[in-house]
């Protein structure tokens, strides 16, 4: 294997291309819509679920705040999720009414808050025997974030659930944990969940490697 | 469970750049402090990830030469014409085939179209600054474009980036997702440059930086630079874990 801009580790394996930062204006190439530029005919955004999907309905807001407790308002997250049924949906298709793939973006609006339209997932099955709490992976990419910091997003009324997820615990620190745990408020008749992202300092989200 | 003994070379955090590299200087208030959490046998979850072959594209999608034209008698964007194409294999040398690949850019004056971009160069009604495509069977991938100018920006006194492309790129699952910048082959400005010095180590820029090909380039036409991505490998595994 010689490719131009490609580095052996061994004689067996390359090296992974060198992240950057997704920079100021990844919402042009990203997030489009959050840019207010011209969309395409078919863009990857945050309504995961269509009102015909399965499951409970929900909205999962936040936003992403910085050591200084600042908002960070160029921010571009992705997320991964199962379907209601806990089985992830890898063929991304605008047609389905649920895709397991979104992405969305904090503004330069008010609020600055991220958001997806979505249904609470199911239970997610674990190598263990012991199933895996509701849950949301999320990426969070932007503006002095050198590689993406990956972590995901629990609901607060599954508590039994959660108390017994494997990953969840596998975090050491109990109050670290509830870094992670989203709160489940009512408005207009509607579920919604939300869930504020602190990249440093106190009440610092938890971020994984994987 | 078919993603029991899936598992991917693991990510080399002293390869990439760390989260706190105070050169930059918004990553130092944008850093978590605390330790990653590591996850020793990731679940379903982080081993699979979104496949695209079902999203419907525009034929121009890849070629940021026409896909911001309003109409056919608009001009061309202007700036260099350039081909930018590579090939997108996992650390194996395995191509990654139909995964998708999305940059975003300045233009030639090294402006962006974004509202806060308030740089001095002008906005070029021709250009939008945005590709997006899949990689064929053998993990190819090609955009046409020109190229992006180096432009200021608020770090130190002085501190200009290098032209550059941001380039996004899926791979066969979230494990595997990166994003980064391809830089020009000989460009002065790199060595200068605060955000490729978040990396510590020389040969892991040069995984970033696109190559002159004169043979892929078009006489008469446009010059080509070629960039390959490598993500993460997927390992096989040929023992159950009992």
């Amino acid at each position: 294997m010689n490719q131009p801009n490609s580095r052996p580790t061994s004689e067996l394996m390359l090296r992974e291309t060198a992240s950057q930062t997704a920079g100021p204006y990844v919402h042009i190439g990203l997030a489009l819509a959050a840019a207010g530029n011209p969309t395409r005919d078919e863009e990857i955004w945050n309504e995961m679920a269509r009102p015909e999907a399965e499951g409970e309905h929900i909205e999962v807001v936040g936003t992403v705040i910085d050591g200084n407790g600042d908002l960070v308002r160029d921010a571009f997250i992705e997320a991964w999720q199962a379907n209601s049924n806990g089985e992830y949906q890898p063929e991304f298709d605008l047609e389905k009414p649920f895709n397991s793939f979104g992405r969305t973006a904090t503004t330069f609006d008010h609020g600055s808050e991220w958001s997806l339209t979505t249904v609470k997932p199911g239970p997610v099955a674990h190598a263990s025997g012991q199933s895996q709490a509701p849950h949301i992976n999320l990426a969070i990419f932007a503006r002095g974030i050198n590689i993406q910091l990956q972590t995901r997003l629990y609901f607060d009324d599954e508590a039994e659930a959660n108390a017994s997820c494997p990953v969840l615990s596998r975090i050491e620190s109990p109050t670290r944990r509830q870094t992670l745990i989203a709160r489940r408020e009512e408005v207009d008749g509607k579920v919604r969940y939300r869930l504020d992202i602190r990249l440093q300092g106190e009440g610092e989200t938890v971020f994984f490697d994987f | 469970m078919q993603y029991d003994s899936k598992r991917f070379v693991e990510r080399d955090r002293n390869w990439h750049p760390p989260a706190y590299a105070p050169g930059y200087k918004t990553s130092v208030a944008r850093s978590p402090q605390q330790a990653l959490v590591s996850m020793q046998k990731p679940t379903v979850s982080e081993l699979s990830g979104p496949d695209f072959r079902q999203l419907r594209m525009g034929p121009h999608d890849n070629d940021l030469l026409l896909n911001f034209r309003q109409d056919q008698n608009q001009g061309l964007p202007q700036g260099e014409r350039i081909i930018m194409f590579g090939r997108v294999v996992d650390q194996f040398g395995k191509p990654v085939p139909h995964t998708l690949v999305e940059m975003w850019q300045a233009n030639a004056g090294g402006r962006y179209r974004h509202r806060n971009d308030s740089y001095l160069a002008p906005l070029d009604p021709s250009f939008g600054g945005v590709g997006r495509t899949l990689t064929d069977e053998q993990g190819w991938y090609r955009f046409r474009t020109i190229k992006p100018g180096p432009y200021p920006w608020p770090n130190d006194p002085n501190s200009w980036r290098p032209s550059h492309i941001h380039v996004s790129v899926m791979g066969p699952s979230i494990s595997t997702r990166l994003i980064t910048q391809m830089y020009f082959e000989g460009d002065p400005l790199i060595p200068l440059c605060p955000i490729v010095h978040t990396l510590k180590d020389p040969e892991a820029v040069e995984t970033m930086i696109g190559r002159l090909d004169m043979a892929r380039s078009k006489p008469m036409d446009c010059l080509a630079y070629r960039f390959d991505l490598v993500v993460r490998g997927e390992l096989q595994t040929y023992f159950e874990n009992q």
